[in-house]
């Protein structure tokens, strides 16, 4: 776990931006520890790109400061910031080679040449491309570029590295591996990681804390787990993956648990609310359960609609009173379409969300 | 210090543009001088150069064989280099390097040369000195051009659009002229253009190819050898109005067709 | 009908034209320069005697003329990239993105126009009652009016002015295609503007002027009209003697001979350039 230091590595103060009239980044703050591994997650659009680039000095925010080490770096162009970045299409200098790409950082800061260039060797065998230095960019893999790109920013030593889904051009396999080293190379380093991706999967397996952003503003903010198995809100439920989310109005407090009145009757579920609040219910698919749990609630019978082989469970579309439920039943169960089935769920699993 | 780094750039662009549009300028208001002198001091306006440009018939003549030649060059050129671009793109040839360097080869040659030789060859073969001449020379001089611009334009991305309509059946005439033509317009359009201008432009091969049906480069040549006039200024002048059009329709259709394949 | 693919014949012409009104006319040329003129008529002896008059005229007329030309398409050739290089920056990265396109038609917009005309016009701006002499006279500069026309330095600016609008489209091209994240990455990694644009925008522009800097090379050194109308007869290039040996006395073969010593120059140039010009396919 990161150690926790005195000041945060970087502080997002009330920082927001307005572009053209419109809000891209509503006021919000944001703390990132050092030796944090943060994942900035959100669709397209949603304003996490923009946040990366506040930090690394790429945006200027509309409004508010950006702190790193508890100094004030708001107005300083990205030169001057103790910040790097491993940008989307790596954008390497395709008229230097390897060594030159990542001794370049070093020279820019006048460090003699043979002691850059000895760096960026070191850098190049750390991020496994020991003996590559003369080669040029074309000659590259996208994963090799992708290493090449996080060489050359990691060797100037920043305080903050700065990923912009860098691992969007990257076939599935590449990714997992790509990321599993990401993680490695970053608890070797110690280093502050901000990484930013649209990808759900890529956050969890990476992150210490998860930042879910949406239309420019914080939905969500945690461990993977947290998020994913209790998220904050409907959106964060939804873009953590596939939820079933059921609409309803609380008809009665119970203190420390509340009860509410869906589609598919009443449900008493963990969380306080007031009576008359229209929530929604979360639960995962793997959260259904085919057979009555000790501390649970009865969701009602339903037909088995659809299914679909998935390997390790069958993923089946139940019809529930009018409502379209997703689950994972196991394969030994062996359901069969037009089935009837009763379901379950552990009362500790349903997510109660206000907003 | 930062305000000069701010305006130095505007100041410069404005310098460059006066540069590049005085001696137009020039040009085009000693057109409308009322004397016989084509340089300062002005004395206009005045449209009787311009009346006597129009009734010149050597201009005129010389102005529809310029488009002629221009027009028809252009044509043969995109027509002769889009063939070329698609076959050598599309398939991969033991020769295809040595085509290619065949191909662009004139554009490494003075147009000078490139007329000599072809006088000499006509002289030899007993052919004589026409518009189709011209025209065969500028052919010449802009396939590598159309060549060039229609090739870069016929990569990976557009090969594999092509194999989707082969995969829902099309034949090979179907899918080069519903496919690769209008997938290639936009290009196609500027490749035309640019040989019609050059054309339209050149003086030394339609000088050497031509003896009694000549280009207008040609006849405000053989102006100029009688010294400047306000009558010159007004056919440079004309020229001058006739390339603007060419470049405002040629920038409204490509500015057309990139909307609607935006 | 397999056999009648375009793909499989679609060069054929193309090659065939150029074969024919290309090639032939370079070899039948080349043959010509080995030739001599008796009695008027033209015959192929094999002789080098117009490579000899090229190199031994006594006046030093047609190596002079090789020097001079080589000067001054020199000359301009780095003028016209001077000038064209911070045009071309300004429009790309200085001029908004969406007026762009439209400053960049109109910075060329003569370019379009008759070569012939943009020649002469500058004896408008240039001569003693030109435009420029007005100007320094009204402005008390200048005493008496000084012809600027018929001169080397007219032959440069005529040159520059058709060549700097070439240059700054092919640079402009160029430097448009250099993707923004090369100069954010460089200044993420610390480089102020200056450096920047030092090791990363201007390396990577070099095929821009290099292709433009080629066609200019190749361009002015073959022209005939911008030195015949502008640089008088002080002073003659080479495409200046090969005219004068077609028109006044049609020795076909001495002037094939100058035009083989010229291309040799180009060829020289294509050589020195060859690296820099790579056809790519997009």
């Amino acid at each position: 776990m990161p150690e926790k230091p005195i000041s945060p590595r970087v502080e997002l103060r009330r920082v927001s931006k307005v572009y053209e009239n419109v809000t891209v980044v509503e006021t919000l703050d944001l703390t990132i520890a050092a030796g944090e591994f943060v994942v900035l997650l959100g669709p397209s659009g949603s304003g996490k790109t923009t946040l990366l680039n506040m930090i690394g000095g790429f945006a200027n925010p509309s409004a508010g400061q950006v702190l790193i080490d508890g100094e004030d770096v708001t107005d300083l162009p990205p030169a001057k910031r103790p910040t790097a970045t491993v940008f989307q299409d790596y954008a390497l200098f395709p008229h230097m080679s390897l060594l030159n790409n990542v001794a370049f950082g070093l020279r820019m800061r006048k460090v003699p040449k043979a002691e850059r260039l000895a760096k960026a060797a070191e850098m190049l065998r750390l991020v496994g491309l020991d003996g590559f230095g003369d080669r040029g960019i074309h000659q590259l893999s996208g994963g090799q570029r992708q290493r090449v790109a996080l060489a050359r920013a990691m060797a100037v030593e920043p305080k903050v590295l700065l990923l912009d889904e860098p691992l969007g051009a990257l076939d599935l396999a590449l990714r997992r591996q790509m990321q599993e080293e990401l993680v490695r190379l970053q608890r070797r380093l110690g280093a502050t990681f901000v990484h930013v991706t649209h990808d759900q999967e890529e956050a969890m397996s990476i992150a210490d804390r998860i930042v879910v952003v949406n239309k420019g503003g914080i939905e969500d903010m945690g461990p993977p787990d947290r998020v994913y198995l209790k998220p904050a809100s409907l959106f964060a439920a939804k873009f953590m993956g596939e939820s079933n989310v059921l609409g309803g109005r609380v008809v009665e407090s119970l203190g420390g648990d509340v009860k509410v009145e869906t589609a598919l009757g009443a449900i008493i579920v963990p969380g306080n609310s007031a009576a008359g609040a229209a929530v929604h219910i979360a639960l995962r698919p793997e959260q259904l359960l085919l057979a009555p749990h000790p501390d649970g609630v009865s969701l009602g019978r339903g037909r088995v609609e659809e299914l679909s082989f998935q390997g390790t469970h069958c993923r089946c579309h139940c019809r529930v009173a009018g409502q379209d439920l997703i689950l994972r039943a196991p394969v030994s169960v062996g359901l069969t379409p037009g089935q009837e089935v009763s379901l379950y769920a552990a009362r500790t699993d349903v997510v109660l969300l206000q907003r | 210090m930062t305000a000069l780094y701010r305006w130095a750039p505007w100041v410069y662009f404005a310098a460059a543009l006066l540069f590049i549009f005085l001696p137009v300028l020039v040009l085009i208001q000693f057109s409308f001088q009322s004397g016989l002198a084509p340089v300062p001091p002005f004395d206009g306006p005045s449209l009787k150069w311009w009346a006597k440009v129009l009734a010149n018939r050597k201009i005129t003549d010389g102005l529809t064989n310029s488009l002629l030649v221009g027009l028809g060059s252009a044509f043969v050129a995109t027509v002769l280099g889009f063939l070329a671009a698609y076959s050598l793109a599309r398939k991969r040839r033991r020769l295809s390097g040595f085509y290619q360097f065949l191909l662009m080869a004139p554009i490494t040659v003075s147009y000078l040369i490139i007329g000599m030789g072809l006088q000499i060859t006509f002289n030899y073969l007993g052919l004589g000195k026409s518009l189709w001449a011209i025209g065969i020379g500028h052919v010449v001089i802009n396939l590598p051009l159309t060549f060039a611009i229609l090739y870069s334009q016929l990569g990976e991305h557009q090969a594999n659009i092509e194999r989707a309509a082969y995969d829902l059946g099309a034949g090979d005439w179907r899918v080069v002229l519903e496919i690769t033509v209008p997938m290639l317009w936009p290009s196609l359009l500027a490749a035309f253009f640019i040989a019609a201008t050059l054309s339209w432009d050149e003086f030394v091969i339609a000088f050497l190819m031509s003896r009694f049906d000549v280009t207008l480069p040609v006849v405000i040549w053989s102006m100029l050898r009688s010294g400047l006039s306000p009558e010159l200024n007004a056919t440079g002048t004309l020229v001058f109005i006739i390339s603007i059009l060419a470049v405002g329709v040629v920038e409204f259709l490509l500015w057309r067709s990139r909307k609607h394949h935006a | 009908m397999k056999g009648w693919n375009l793909k499989n014949w679609g060069h054929a012409p193309a090659l065939a034209w150029t074969a024919v009104f290309f090639v032939a006319p370079l070899i039948a040329m080349l043959v010509m320069s080995f030739s001599a003129r008796i009695d008027g008529k033209i015959t192929l002896t094999w002789t080098l005697d117009n490579y000899r008059s090229f190199l031994t005229r006594a006046d030093g007329t047609f190596v002079g003329a090789l020097w001079n030309s080589i000067e001054v398409t020199v000359l301009t050739t780095i003028i016209s990239v001077l000038v064209a290089y911070p045009l071309a920056y300004i429009l790309a990265y200085r001029v908004p993105k969406n007026w762009q396109r439209f400053a960049l038609v109109l910075t060329v917009l003569p370019f379009w126009t008759s070569y012939v005309v943009r020649s002469y016009s500058w004896l408008l701006v240039l001569s003693e009652n030109g435009i420029i002499n007005q100007f320094l006279l009204w402005a008390g500069i200048l005493d008496t009016p000084i012809g600027m026309g018929n001169s080397r330095f007219a032959t440069v600016l005529g040159f520059v002015h058709f060549f700097a609008m070439l240059l700054t489209l092919t640079i402009y091209a160029n430097l448009v295609q250099i993707k923004d994240s090369y100069r954010k990455a460089a200044n993420d990694l610390g480089a102020n503007g200056w450096q920047a644009f030092w090791y990363i925008t201007l390396p990577l522009s070099v095929p821009g002027v290099a292709v433009g800097a080629f066609l200019t090379f190749v361009l002015a050194i073959g022209d005939y009209i911008t030195p015949q109308i502008l640089g008088g007869a002080k002073e003659m290039l080479l495409p200046q003697a090969v005219m004068l040996q077609i028109g006044r006395q049609a020795d076909f073969p001495l002037a094939s001979a100058l035009s083989m010593i010229l291309m040799l120059v180009i060829t020289a140039a294509f050589m020195v350039f060859a690296k820099r010009l790579k056809m790519e396919r997009v």
